[in-house]
C-alpha cells in the first residue's frame, strides 16, 4: 500500500516517504497538557487509509492541537503516533509524509501563489516542480491567479491556493483544519463537494476538522466527535446520528429530545424508564445502561403529535397531554414546542406535506414515537446529577 | 538621507488621511485638506531648508573653490574648481578604500552578531514578553553610556599590559609581543561594537512580527531548519535587514572616532572622516575638506541605491 514516491527517481536515506495513496493513521493513548492545562486525554483514533475521516467538535475542544500533535508541531505529553504502521511520535514535521491545510491558510506572503505550491515539491527535489504545481493550481481552479501574490486573493482563493499547496506533495495523510471556516455559506457548501471529489480523485487520506457537524456529516465516511479533549464517539454519520451515546452528541449532531427517568423494568429485548408516571421504553439493543437513572432520547422528526390520546399499542412510546407553546416555520418543516407536564418540552418537526393536524399555539396535545427510534445514553445531560 | 525619507512619509501619510474624508465634499474637502497637509509641511520644510539644504550647498560651495592669489593660508575665493575632487580622489584614495573596506566589513560583522541576537529576542523569548523586554534592554543598556566613553574604555581594555590583551595573546589572537590598539583589526573590532544597536533593534523590529504560522508551514512542507531560514525566515526578514546594514554602513563610513589616534586606530588607519578633520582643521584646507565629504556622501548615495535596488525593497528609499 504504501509505495515510495514514484515522483522521485532515488529514494534517499532520510528523504520523506510519501505514496500515491493514503497510509492509514493511529493514535494510541494520546494525552497532551499544557502549563496548567489538559487539552486531550487518553485520545485513540484509528483512521484507515484512502477514508474521509471528520473530527467534529466544540471550538476550544482540542481539535487543533491534535492535528498539530499528527503533523509533528506539537509532542505529546504521552501516547503514540502512527502512521501507515510506522511509529512517527519522534520524527521531525518536515520528515512525516503529512501534510496540513492550516486553519490560518499560513501561505507565504513573499512568494507568488504558484512558488507557494511548489515549495513542497523543491523541498523533497521532485522533479518538474513548477509543472506539477500547475496541475495542482488546475485542480483547485486557479491557474489564472498563479502569479499573484496571496495577499491579493480573496479568502477563498487563498483558501484553495493553501490545499493545492498540501494536496500537490500527495501526502500519505491530509490534514485540514476547518479550512472552510473563513468562507460564506454559498462558498463553503461548493467547496465541500469540490473537497470531497477532489479526495477520491487523489486516493488520500483525509483528517478534516471542523465544529460544523453538518460538513462533517456531509463529506465524511467517519466522524468523530470530541468534547473536552477526548473522543464522545465515533462512527459512520447515519450511526452516530441514528444512535448517539452520550448527551453531548445526542445534542451536539442534530437536535434531541432527552428524557431522564429511573429504570423500573429491564428484559431480553426491552428497558423501561419511569418518568413521573409516564413509561418510555427503549430496546436493549439501543440503551447504553440497563438499571439505576437513565436519560433515554429521541430525534425531533421521529415523533407524531395527535390532538387526541392514542390508543396505546406495542412498539410506541406515548406521552401527554401537554401544551404547544411555540411553533416555527422553516419552509419544508415546521417546528413545534410541546411543553408537557413533569416531562419537560419536547421537540417535534413535522414536514409539511400537509399530513400533520392543523394545531394552534395552546392546543392539548398527546406525542407519540416508536420504541425503536429511541437510544439510551450512557451518561446524563449536563444539570441532571445522578442521585 | 533620513529626514528626507522622514518628510516624504509626512507628505503621503497625510494626503492619504484627507483621500479618505474626502470621499464624501469631494473637491471642495480635497482642496481644503491640501491647504492643511501644506501648511503643516511648512515647520519641516523650513526645518530642511535651514539645517539641510543651506549647508548642504555651501558645502558643495566651498568644495569649487580655489585658493587665494596671495597663498596665505586657510585663504580661499570663489571658483568652479573640478579640480579639487580629483585632488582629493587621489590623494586620499587609500583612506577612501579603508573607509569603505572597514565599513563593509563591520556592517558584515555586526550583522552576523545583531541576527542571532535579534533572532532570540524577537522569536525565542517570544512567549515570555518580560523576558523579552529584559533582553532587549540588556541589548541596549551598554549604548546608554557616551560613545566615546566606551570606545575610550575599549582602548584601556586592550592596550599593552591590560589583562584581556594577555588573554588574546594566550589564545593565539594576538602575537605575544604584538599590540591590539592602533590596528586595523581594531578599528573593525570598535565600528562593530559601536554600531551594533542600530542593526540589532531594525531586525528585532522585523524578527518579533515574523509570523510563527509560517515558519510551522515551511516544516510542514518538508523543509529542514535550515531551509526553513533560508527559504522563509530570511527573505522576510530582509526589510530589517536592509535597514540594519544601511544604519550601520552609512554612519560608518563617515565615522573618525574609532579609527583615529586618540582612540582605537593609528595613522595607518585613518579613514575619510579622518582627513577631512585634517584638512578643515589642522590644514585649513576647506576645498579639500569639503570636496572629500562631498565624495563620501555620493559615494554612498551610489552604493546605497545599487544595494537597495538589488536588495529589492525600493519602498525604503
Ligand atoms: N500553546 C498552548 N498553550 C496553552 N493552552 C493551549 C495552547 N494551545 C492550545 N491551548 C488550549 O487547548 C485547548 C484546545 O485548543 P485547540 O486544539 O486549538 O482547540 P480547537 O481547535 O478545537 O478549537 C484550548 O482551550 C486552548 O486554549
Ligand atoms: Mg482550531
Amino acid at each position: 500500500m504504501e509505495r515510495r514516491y514514484q515522483w522521485c527517481g532515488i529514494t534517499l536515506a532520510n528523504s520523506v516517504k510519501a505514496s500515491s495513496s493514503g497510509a492509514a493513521l493511529e493514535l494510541v493513548n494520546i494525552r497532551k497538557e499544557f502549563p496548567g492545562f489538559t487539552a486531550i486525554e487518553d485520545l485513540d483514533l484509528k483512521i484507515n487509509a484512502g477514508e474521509f475521516f471528520a473530527l467534529l467538535g466544540p471550538s476550544g475542544c482540542g481539535k487543533t492541537t491534535t492535528l498539530r500533535i499528527v503533523a509533528g508541531l506539537e509532542t505529546p505529553t504521552s501516547g503514540r503516533v502512527f502512521l501507515g504502521g510506522e511509529d512517527i511520535t519522534d520524527t521531525k514535521p518536515h520528515q512525516r509524509a503529512v501534510n496540513t491545510v492550516f486553519q490560518s491558510y499560513a501561505l507565504f506572503p513573499h512568494m507568488t501563489v504558484l512558488d507557494n505550491v511548489a515549495f513542497g515539491l523543491r523541498q523533497r527535489k521532485v522533479d518538474e516542480p513548477l509543472k506539477k504545481a500547475q496541475d495542482a493550481l488546475a485542480l483547485v481552479e486557479l491557474s489564472h491567479l498563479a502569479d499573484r501574490r496571496p495577499q491579493q486573493l480573496s479568502g477563498g482563493q487563498q483558501q484553495r491556493v493553501a490545499l493545492a499547496r498540501a494536496i500537490v506533495n500527495r501526502p500519505s495523510l491530509l490534514l485540514l483544519d476547518e479550512p472552510l471556516g473563513a468562507l460564506d455559506l454559498k462558498l463553503r457548501r461548493q467547496m465541500q463537494i469540490e473537497l470531497k471529489a477532489i479526495q477520491i480523485e487523489v486516493g488520500l487520506t483525509f483528517l478534516h476538522v471542523t465544529h460544523d457537524q453538518e460538513e462533517a456529516m456531509d463529506m465524511a465516511d467517519t466522524v468523530a466527535v470530541m468534547n473536552k479533549g477526548r473522543i464522545e464517539q465515533m462512527g459512520a454519520p447515519e450511526a452516530l446520528y441514528d444512535r448517539p451515546k452520550t448527551a453531548f452528541v445526542s445534542k451536539f449532531l442534530g437536535q434531541s429530545n432527552l428524557f431522564v427517568g429511573d429504570v423500573v423494568e429491564t428484559n431480553d429485548s426491552a428497558v423501561s424508564i419511569n418518568l413521573h408516571g409516564n413509561k418510555i421504553t427503549v430496546p436493549v439493543a439501543r440503551a447504553e445502561k440497563t438499571a439505576g437513572k437513565i436519560a433515554v432520547g429521541v430525534r425531533p422528526e421521529k415523533v407524531q403529535f395527535h390532538e387526541s390520546a392514542p390508543a396505546a399499542a406495542a412498539g410506541q412510546n406515548i406521552l401527554g397531554p401537554g401544551e404547544i407553546i411555540d411553533i416555527r416555520f422553516t419552509g419544508v418543516s415546521n417546528q413545534y414546542l410541546i411543553e408537557i407536564p413533569q416531562v419537560g418540552s419536547v421537540t417535534v418537526f413535522a414536514q409539511n406535506v400537509g399530513k400533520s393536524p392543523v394545531v394552534e399555539l395552546g392546543a392539548q396535545v398527546w406525542v407519540s414515537f416508536k420504541v425503536e427510534h429511541a437510544f439510551g445514553l450512557a451518561d446524563l445531560p449536563v444539570g441532571t446529577e445522578e442521585d | 538621507m533620513a529626514i528626507a525619507g522622514f518628510s516624504g512619509g509626512t507628505a503621503k501619510g497625510s494626503s492619504k488621511r484627507n483621500s479618505k474624508g474626502a470621499s464624501k465634499s469631494a473637491l471642495k474637502g480635497d482642496r481644503k485638506g491640501a491647504i492643511v497637509a501644506g501648511i503643516l509641511l511648512i515647520p519641516g520644510l523650513l526645518y530642511l531648508a535651514l539645517f539641510f539644504l543651506t549647508p548642504l550647498v555651501q558645502l558643495v560651495v566651498t568644495a569649487l573653490e580655489s585658493p587665494d592669489a596671495s597663498g596665505a593660508i586657510g585663504a580661499y575665493v570663489y571658483d568652479f574648481n573640478v579640480q579639487n575632487f580629483a585632488d582629493v580622489a587621489v590623494k586620499y584614495s587609500l583612506q577612501i578604500f579603508r573607509s569603505f573596506g572597514y565599513a563593509f566589513l563591520a556592517t558584515i560583522f555586526a550583522l552576523l552578531i545583531s541576527y542571532p541576537l535579534a533572532y532570540f529576542v524577537g522569536v525565542k523569548v517570544r512567549r515570555w514578553p518580560l523576558l523579552q523586554r529584559m533582553t532587549l534592554v540588556l541589548v541596549i543598556a551598554p549604548f546608554f553610556i557616551s560613545f566615546l566613553l566606551r570606545t575610550v574604555a575599549w582602548k584601556q581594555l586592550l592596550s599593552v599590559g591590560s589583562p584581556l590583551l594577555g588573554v588574546l595573546q594566550n589564545i593565539g589572537l594576538v602575537p605575544h609581543d604584538g599590540y591590539f590598539i592602533g590596528t586595523p583589526a581594531a578599528v573593525v573590532f570598535g565600528l562593530t561594537y559601536n554600531f551594533i544597536p542600530f542593526m540589532t533593534l531594525p531586525l528585532f523590529t522585523t524578527l518579533e512580527r515574523l509570523d510563527g504560522r509560517l515558519i510551522e508551514a515551511g516544516a510542514d512542507l518538508y523543509a529542514n531548519p535550515f531551509k526553513v531560514f533560508t527559504k522563509i525566515t530570511l527573505p522576510l526578514s530582509m526589510p530589517g535587514v536592509v535597514s540594519g546594514t544601511l544604519l550601520t554602513f552609512i554612519p560608518i563610513a563617515g565615522d573618525y572616532v574609532n579609527a583615529s589616534r586618540d582612540f582605537l586606530g593609528s595613522s595607518d588607519t585613518s579613514m575619510i572622516g579622518n582627513m577631512v578633520d585634517q584638512d578643515f582643521l589642522s590644514n585649513q584646507n576647506y576645498p579639500y575638506a569639503s570636496a572629500l565629504s562631498v565624495l563620501l556622501m555620493a559615494t554612498i548615495l551610489i552604493l546605497v541605491s545599487i544595494y537597495v535596488r538589488r536588495a529589492g525593497t525600493e519602498e525604503l528609499l
